[in-house]
């Protein structure tokens, strides 16, 4: 019997998978076969409990999962399979080693910030220098004392440590014939934890960017650990400009790289593109996230609150920063804030420089339930 | 990849099925073929799940069928290898050395009786007697699964002082998240994966008459409707399988003791709902729940 048709099947399937975005890996695939061939398989039913076991679908995938099985192997009709489709252009995301495409005008008609537009509208922009320098000043010396820390993994030795260090101990009594002399301490060691910084460019925010962008290279000098995006229309990686020591120049060269100033707002899906990468949703992975932004969802709003808990299940703490919060009576009213208000930390004032930069100091303080 | 088809007589998934329900667990078919292959392919088991859906109670009823020793590994924040894998028992290793300096002679204090176990060594020691059961992966630190990364690949260990220590047959392994983070995509790929989600009104039905001692059919079927409501409302924590089973238990006896029948329920209710807040919620709408759920 020829065993390589049904074969070639099998990894058939394995490489829709990984078309449709599924993660797997050539381990799973071979634990996947070995399953089959275990199972006898008696039906369909048995492959499909086999691929789930073993190429282990996430829980919020597994009707799409499901989809792609019966396409494949049931023969079903693909349009299931398709995802909604979008009236928009799929939303990119842009790294620093790609410049954006030329800028396409410097100066133009804005709209009001109150509105959330859906056009892609490409331009440069060029930042004035402000007048918070004293405030980011103050913030950047406050700053490394009061991140928040995680426990690192090793121990150190330390003088009123918790934890008795015999390791040590011993060393020191067989230079001493056996006899222990000094009780030695140890302790974790203590590390920054990461911040991840998305800041909103769309137009309804384009008041703050620049204040937004001034407040992220003074993090980002501060810190360890930082990492900056802006979400617009697309998802931009700045971190790399905003190290530069100038701030000005860093602004610059940050300009330059984002192309999608003051345009549309589709949070959710840059968040989704922002997930989509593992690069990128690794750097999210057990830190201090913290978004800038009005939450004007121009796009879908349940796509932006299940990015959101997604971000919340990824990170250590998801802080949600709007300048809507200013207002005393602030409620979140708009549809995308509301669905993610249940998987954020805390979603507080971002009204004014001063504030985002307390809410940054605290965010140590006790974590929100 | 080495591949047993039969452990202990079980040799396909529903045979698995029949076991475990011989150890109170009802296990469905996707459950069964999960920890079946995972026995086969000499794969952990990693199950994920909301809180309460039986997830250790799972990992106990395939340690009764295999007949070995479970040894738990509860994770925290801030788990690291001393907890997780041996430790060396300091004071004696002084005593000794203590005595021995008095007595002269030399003595090996690296030898196995200054060696304290903990779970995963024990495991690798002794692979065929034993279930390891990693629980509640998703509260420990990423260190903590990166270093399980290794132990799970290899199933070996290093001691400096000792060397390596290896299985000599694969162990049994069972891994539990409850899905407050996401797991390394690493971590899942080495493992069989299984979502156990909430059981179906007629399986939950049967998991309460065959748990709970002396529950009516009656009773158990509102339970099972009733928090099956409860998991649809907005709430802190939803009503697990266990917390069903207590509701049922607790309101029986109320009733044996006097108490009407939708009263029965809503006096132990705060069997199922453990938050003050859920409470407060749900307190208007109970009548409403209890009496659509036929109590």
């Amino acid at each position: 019997m020829d065993t390589t048709e049904p074969i070639a099947h099998f990894l058939g399937f394995t490489a829709l998978l990984r078309r449709a975005g599924f993660a797997v890996a050539p381990e799973q695939t071979m634990a996947w076969l070995a399953a089959i061939e275990l199972l006898g398989p008696q039906e369909v039913g048995d492959i499909r409990r086999a691929a789930y076991a073993t190429l282990a679908p996430q829980p919020e995938r597994f009707a799409e999962f499901d989809a792609l099985f019966d396409a494949h192997f049931l023969g079903a009709t693909a349009a299931a399979v398709e995802t909604q489709p979008s009236e928009e252009a799929p939303l990119k995301a842009a790294d620093e080693s790609a410049i954006g495409p030329e800028p396409i005008f410097g100066d133009e008609a804005r709209e009001s910030g109150a509105k959330a537009t859906t056009a892609e509208r490409l331009s440069v922009r060029r930042f004035e220098p402000g007048d918070e320098d004293a405030t980011l000043h103050r913030f950047a010396r406050a700053l490394p004392a009061r991140l928040p820390r995680r426990r690192g993994y090793r121990w150190r030795a330390a003088r009123g440590g918790s934890g008795a260090d015999a390791r040590r101990m011993f060393r020191d009594a067989m230079r001493n014939a056996g006899e222990f002399i000094r009780m030695r301490r140890r302790r974790r060691s203590l590390r920054q934890r990461r911040l991840v910084l998305l800041i909103d460019v769309s137009g309804s925010m384009k008041e703050r960017t620049r204040a937004h962008l001034a407040f992220a290279h003074a993090l980002t000098r501060a810190a360890d650990s930082v990492e900056v995006f802006t979400i617009g229309t697309r998802l931009t990686r700045i971190t790399r400009a905003l190290r530069l020591k100038n701030r000005d120049q860093a602004l610059a060269t940050a300009a330059l790289i984002v192309a999608d100033w003051d345009g549309g707002t589709r949070i959710g899906e840059a968040l989704d593109a922002f997930l989509a990468i593992p690069r990128f949703s690794a750097l999210a992975r057990g830190a201090a996230v913290v978004v800038l932004s009005d939450g004007l969802e121009r796009g879908d709003p349940t796509a932006m609150a299940d990015a959101v808990a997604r971000f919340s299940r990824l990170a250590w703490k998801t802080v949600w920063l709007t300048p809507l919060a200013a207002d005393p009576g602030f409620a979140p009213r708009t549809a995308g804030l509301v669905a993610a208000r249940p998987f954020l930390d805390e979603l507080g004032d971002g009204g004014s420089l001063e504030r985002i930069c307390d809410h940054v100091l605290d965010l140590a303080r006790e974590r929100a339930a | 990849m080495a591949v047993r088809r039969s452990i202990v007589g079980i040799g396909s998934p529903r045979e698995l099925e029949e076991a475990l329900r011989a150890a109170y667990y009802l296990a469905d078919e996707k459950v069964s073929t999960a920890a079946y292959l995972a026995l086969a392919l000499g794969k952990p088991l990693l199950l994920e799940g909301a809180p309460g859906v039986g997830k250790t109670e799972a990992a106990k009823a395939i340690a009764g069928v295999l007949g070995r020793t479970l040894l738990r590994l509860q994770c925290y924040e801030g788990i690291d290898a001393a907890a997780a894998l041996y430790e060396w028992n300091f004071p004696r290793q002084m005593l000794a050395l203590r005595q021995q300096s008095e007595g002269g002679g030399t003595i090996d204090i690296y030898r196995d009786e200054f060696l304290i176990e903990r779970p995963m060594l024990a495991c690798l020691r002794r692979p065929t007697e034993t279930v390891l059961l990693i629980d509640e992966i998703d509260r420990s630190d990423h260190e903590f699964e990166a270093f399980l990364l290794e132990f799970l690949s290899d199933f070996q260990i290093s001691i400096p002082e000792r060397g390596a220590i290896r299985a000599y047959e694969r162990p049994v392994v069972i891994l539990t998240s409850n899905r407050t983070r996401e797991l390394h995509e690493a971590l899942r790929r080495r493992c069989v994966y299984h979502w156990i989600d909430y059981p179906t009104p007629e399986r939950e039905m049967r998991i309460i008459t065959m748990r709970a001692s002396g529950v009516s059919e009656r009773a158990a079927r509102a339970v099972v409707s009733a928090v099956g409501r409860l998991r649809r409302e907005p709430l802190a924590k939803h009503p697990g399988i266990a917390e069903a089973v207590e509701w049922a238990e607790a309101a029986t006896l109320l009733n044996e003791q006097g108490a009407r029948w939708p009263e029965a329920f809503r006096r132990s209710l705060g069997v199922v709902l453990k938050d003050e807040d859920d409470l407060i919620q749900i307190a208007p709408k109970i009548d409403a729940i209890l009496a659509e759920a036929g109590a």
